[in-house]
């Protein structure tokens, strides 16, 4: 996978996640173009498209999209899966996620998905573990943060 | 926080620059800051990133937090890190101390922490750093199954920045044999690893074959409860089976020399087919993704094998199956996955029973990525059984079809319609339906195919005069029309004459009543058509010879038009009949070469090759003999419309052969109005497969083509001054394939090496198809000497080795300094010369008729300065020069006394 994005129906980016080392001008360019190809597309259409040499794969949830830029070579169907994985890992932890979650905790949005995918191929599919880590991490968090989202 | 994702852009914007200005003094000032509030600091930072905004501090406060004993202060220091420090940081060193201390913790969270890190920045550094760390912790036995599976994605991260990095030896088999872990997370992780290993170095990684093998057995067998947590909506272990399935793909069938290996794989394959018909566990999208995504993986391989026939119609069926799903996706991947069996002998056939519902796809499907799959496959299954039926539901289809995809159909079309074409005048008959129906799509590489396939073949001429004079008859038909149809009437409209309904006038006259709708650029054709007319039907000459009087001067703004109109009005005025008849001769049969069509399909789709090649890819063979003095003057004209490839202005006509005037008239497809490389390049497509080779013309110019054939060009711009000169070399790839080892290597024969001093800057090897490439050649001539140093050019084009030899322009000629002098001292110098030595005295026959105009112009171009008015004869030329080299500089004189009767100068 070369690079994974997040953005709502209003086309506001929430999370990026780059496997291939692109300058920032180009991340961004390719940003704005996707998210404007993709919520021009209708819901019944398919999720996967050709774009440039790569192929996009994409699925709503709710008011969030999660597409994916992957390789010719790739399996499109098992991307779908990667991003309901994440989806459900993210499910499972905040318990009913929603787009403010992840606005407001994007730091942990980050660590979870860095335990199921790294540098762009998947490291940990199985729910229980990956869990597991995110659990491990948490209880060497400190008690004294109490909350650890950030208020301005 | 809520207030900065709420209000509106500016208010926003506003906020953040007093947030931002509010962490900077916090860095600044403050010098007590203790970790909480660093990574407060820093992760507002962050956050503040991710709305979009730059950030171009707080850096060093994040790598400060690295090496702080708490936790998730490290944590938010190794997020900042990765989403933002660029690779060449001067932090890079701070960085890689602290992942080292992080890597030797005892905690595995920490080294896990240190190894994400590595990945996510994966740089060269990073890599020289690390790369001999990470083998050892992913093959020791204490390292914890999680560090495991982050060590072997973190060296994949480093092998794709620097493959130097790769393990060899002994690692090779400890790495091959983590497929055998008993953990199915390490074993998922390993195989990417492995895969990219394999395409590497293949040979030393064979032993994945055998242990991957058996472990997709043992998953393909396995209940769904067998694996547990690694089971995903009843699918057994889906990611790592798919990983499996890609990572045999790297091997071929005779790559497998086990026999058994090969059997257990292909049993693997049967089960995932068999477990595709069986019903599902569960109504979830999930698991019919997953269990498909499976599916469609073995189906890869079973296609990249290509040799068990009974597996690919087992495919073929069951993909057939999924055309008609009510999954939008699953359509999609079937069309896409059936374009591949299309191109196997094995199932070709087999996906050809599902033309119907593809055609319905093609015309039906709500998506338009979806439909333009369906053609893809229409394309591919396209053979000479069913070439006409799709054809037409290709044809049928555009109509309506979405722009998006409307131009790569008409390539498509064009393409099928040559390819299974039997009988021409169905290939006729489509092309001109897609320029009926779509116009627009139709490039020029498909107008001009039609016209070089007409010009080929004798039998159709007649047809395609007909059925164009018909098609021109309807009231608004598009330009490209036009331009077939005043090419083929130009060519063949005496074929339909003798019908009253299309007499010479008749056709003049519809031709004509859309010329005035045309661009320059197709106007230009008409009126090339219009001439050939006066040769083809004298009867109407005057009614030509009118128009071309309007157009002439003050009608026509345009010099081009201008000059056509003109001239040919002079040509009909003034050629006899005979004249006439050579000059407008029938075009000569074009060579047989790949259609030009193909490459510009590729070109449209870079990732991906057209499934439906072209066999061999060659135009008919050409039926009619013509006859080899006419295509000799056409070679001289499309030299010359060819060099404007090469951005080098043509100089006036320096042979005096040839007439100026048929230049222009054969000059069919002039680019003047098309100045773009692209154009030029089609001209070149209908040039004659003969080579040109200009080196003598060279004596006398410095710029032009110098040589030329059906794979490149080469062009020269030179300019000398003294004893120095500077030749740019241009080298253009006519084909539409690269040239390899393209290698130009000058060749000094010995006495012109001590006498003529050569630097040749090098040029890259390889040359892209239609790309064009300069090169430099510096020259100082040291002493006069004879002959010129050649240039030999080596390059392998389509997997043949070529060979050119080419003289230089580079005479001594080139280093004359035109001297002017009264008439007085030229000969008393003349006169001074003594001996033979000095002295050279050659009478010769011209070879062509003696055109005084063209010598001055030949003389100049030779270098030294003409003298008018010295010789007492008027016809006599007179010349002086001197040629510089480094040693000395010597004084030339010349004379030259044509004698017109005797043809002798």
């Amino acid at each position: 996978m070369q690079f994974m994005l997040l953005f709502s129906r209003q086309g506001k980016l929430r999370l990026q996640k780059w496997y291939v080392a692109h300058p920032d001008k180009l991340k961004k360019k390719i940003t704005r173009e996707l998210i404007t190809t993709i919520l021009a597309r209708r819901p019944k259409m398919s999720s996967f498209l050709e774009w440039k040499d790569l192929k996009i794969v994409y699925k709503r949830y709710a008011s969030l999209y999660f597409c994916c830029a992957i390789e010719q070579r790739d399996n499109e169907l098992l991307t779908l899966e990667i991003i309901h994985r994440y989806v459900e890992l993210l499910d499972k932890y905040f318990g009913s996620v929603c787009e403010l979650d992840i606005i407001f905790n994007f730091e942990k949005a980050y660590f979870i998905l860095d335990e199921l995918l790294l540098g762009g191929e998947i490291q940990e599919t199985s729910k229980k573990n990956v869990l597991k880590a995110i659990a491990a991490q948490d209880l060497l968090q400190e008690v004294s943060y109490g909350d650890t989202s950030i208020e301005l | 926080m809520v207030d900065i994702v709420c209000k509106s852009k500016e208010a926003e914007i506003k906020r953040i620059n007093k947030e931002l200005a509010n962490i900077r003094s916090k860095f600044k000032g403050d010098k007590t800051l203790d970790g909480y509030q660093k990574k407060k600091y820093v992760c507002k930072l962050l956050f503040i990133f991710l709305l979009g905004h730059d950030i171009d501090f707080g850096h060093m406060e994040a790598v400060n937090l690295l090496s702080s004993n708490k936790y998730s202060e490290k944590q938010i220091g190794y997020l900042f890190i990765s989403v933002l420090v660029n690779t060449n940081s001067d932090l890079i060193k701070l960085i890689i101390q602290s992942i080292k201390n992080d890597l030797t913790s005892r905690n595995p969270v920490h080294v896990s922490l240190a190894l994400q890190c590595i990945a996510n920045i994966g740089s060269k550094e990073m890599a020289e750093a690390f790369g001999y760390e990470i083998p050892k912790l992913l093959v020791s036995g204490d390292t914890m199954d999680v560090v495991k599976q982050s060590a072997a994605l973190c060296l994949l991260r480093l092998f794709r920045t620097s493959q130097e990095i790769i393990p060899s030896g002994e690692w090779t088999s400890r790495i091959i044999h983590l497929l055998n872990d008993q953990h199915m997370g390490v074993v998922t992780a390993a195989t990417s690893l492995i895969d990219a290993l394999v395409k590497k170095n293949p040979d030393e990684y064979k032993g994945c074959i055998s242990l991957a093998v058996s472990r997709l057995s043992r998953i393909v067998t396995a209940s769904y409860t067998d694996l547990q947590d690694y089971t995903y909506y009843f699918v057994p272990a889906p990611w790592l089976s798919v990983k499996l399935l890609r990572l045999l793909q790297n091997y071929t069938p005779p790559g497998i020399t086990d026999p058994g290996v090969r059997g257990r794989l292909n049993e693997c394959l049967e089960t995932i087919l068999n477990k595709a018909q069986e019903p599902p566990k569960s109504k979830k999208v999930q698991h019919s993704n997953a269990k498909n995504a499976v599916l469609f993986e073995a189906i890869s391989l079973i296609i990249h094998n290509d040799t068990e026939p009974n597996l690919l119609v087992r495919a073929c069926n069951q993909l057939g199956q999924f055309l008609s799903n009510r999954e939008t996706n699953l359509r999609y991947l079937a069309l896409e996955s059936m374009c591949l069996l299309a191109t196997s002998e094995f199932s070709h056939e087999a996906v050809k029973k599902h033309q119907e519902v593809v055609i319905l796809s093609m015309k039906m499907e709500k998506d338009v990525s979806v439909r333009q799959q369906a053609v893809d496959l229409l394309y591919a299954m396209c053979d000479k059984s069913n070439a006409e039926e799709i054809v037409q539901e290709m044809l049928n289809y555009l109509e309506t079809a979405d722009y998006s995809i409307r131009e790569e159909m008409v390539l498509k079309v064009a393409i099928l319609a040559e390819k299974y074409a039997t009988d021409y005048t169905w290939y006729v008959d489509v092309i001109l339906n897609l320029i009926r129906i779509a116009g627009d799509y139709v490039s020029e590489e498909v107008w001009y195919r039609v016209i070089q396939i007409v010009i080929n073949r004798d039998d159709v001429q007649g047809y395609a005069a007909k059925t164009v004079f018909e098609a021109l008859q309807a009231p608004a038909c598009h330009e490209n029309m036009v331009k077939v149809g005043g090419y083929i009437l130009g060519e063949f409209g005496n074929l339909i004459a003798g019908d009253q309904r299309s007499s010479p006038l008749v056709q003049f006259q519809l031709l004509h009543s859309k010329y005035h709708l045309c661009s320059p650029m197709t106007r230009a054709l008409l009126l090339s058509t219009y001439i050939k007319f006066v040769n083809l039907f004298p009867e109407i000459k005057p009614q030509i010879q009118e128009v071309f009087k309007q157009h002439s001067n003050l009608r026509s703004a345009d010099a081009e038009l201008q000059q056509r109109a003109s001239e040919y009005l002079q040509l009909s005025i003034v050629a006899s009949t005979d004249v006439l008849a050579t000059v407008l001769e029938e075009m000569p049969a074009f060579p047989e070469r790949e259609s030009s069509i193909l490459a510009v399909l590729k070109k449209k789709k870079p990732g991906r090759v057209p499934e439906n090649e072209i066999r061999e890819g060659k135009s008919p063979a050409p039926i009619t003999n013509h006859q080899n003095d006419q295509s000799t003057v056409q070679a001289a004209t499309v030299n010359n419309a060819s060099a404007d490839l090469l951005g080098l202005s043509t100089p006036p006509a320096s042979q005096p052969a040839a007439p100026s005037n048929t230049g222009v008239l054969l000059d069919m497809f002039g680019d003047i109005y098309s100045g773009s490389q692209n154009t030029a390049n089609n001209i070149n497509n209908l040039a004659p497969a003969q080579s040109t080779y200009n080196a003598k013309k060279f004596v006398c110019k410095n710029n032009g083509v110098l040589f030329e054939n059906d794979l490149i060009q080469i062009g020269v711009k030179s300019e000398f001054r003294q004893n120095l000169g500077r030749l740019g070399l241009f080298y253009g790839n006519k084909t539409s394939f690269v040239l390899q080892n393209f290698v130009p290597s000058i060749s000094c024969p010995d006495d012109i090496s001590s006498k003529l001093n050569l630097q040749v800057k090098p040029v890259e090897p390889v040359l892209d198809a239609g790309a064009q490439i300069q090169q430099m050649v510096n020259a100082e001539c040291i002493e006069d000497f004879v002959d010129a140093p050649s240039m030999i050019i080596t390059f392998i084009y389509n997997n043949v080795p070529q060979k050119l030899t080419i003289k230089l322009p580079l005479t001594i000629n080139k280093f004359f300094e035109p001297t002017e002098m009264n008439g007085e001292s030229f000969f008393a110098r003349w006169k001074n010369l003594g001996g033979n030595q000095q002295r050279s005295q050659k009478i010769f026959k011209a070879s062509q008729p003696m055109d005084l105009n063209a010598v001055r112009t030949k003389l100049l171009g030779f270098g030294m300065q003409l003298l008018d008015g010295i010789d007492p004869n008027p016809d006599n030329f007179v010349c002086a020069g001197i040629i510089h080299t480094r040693n000395q500089a010597v004084g030339c004189l010349l004379r030259l006394e044509p004698n017109k009767q005797a043809q002798v100068v």
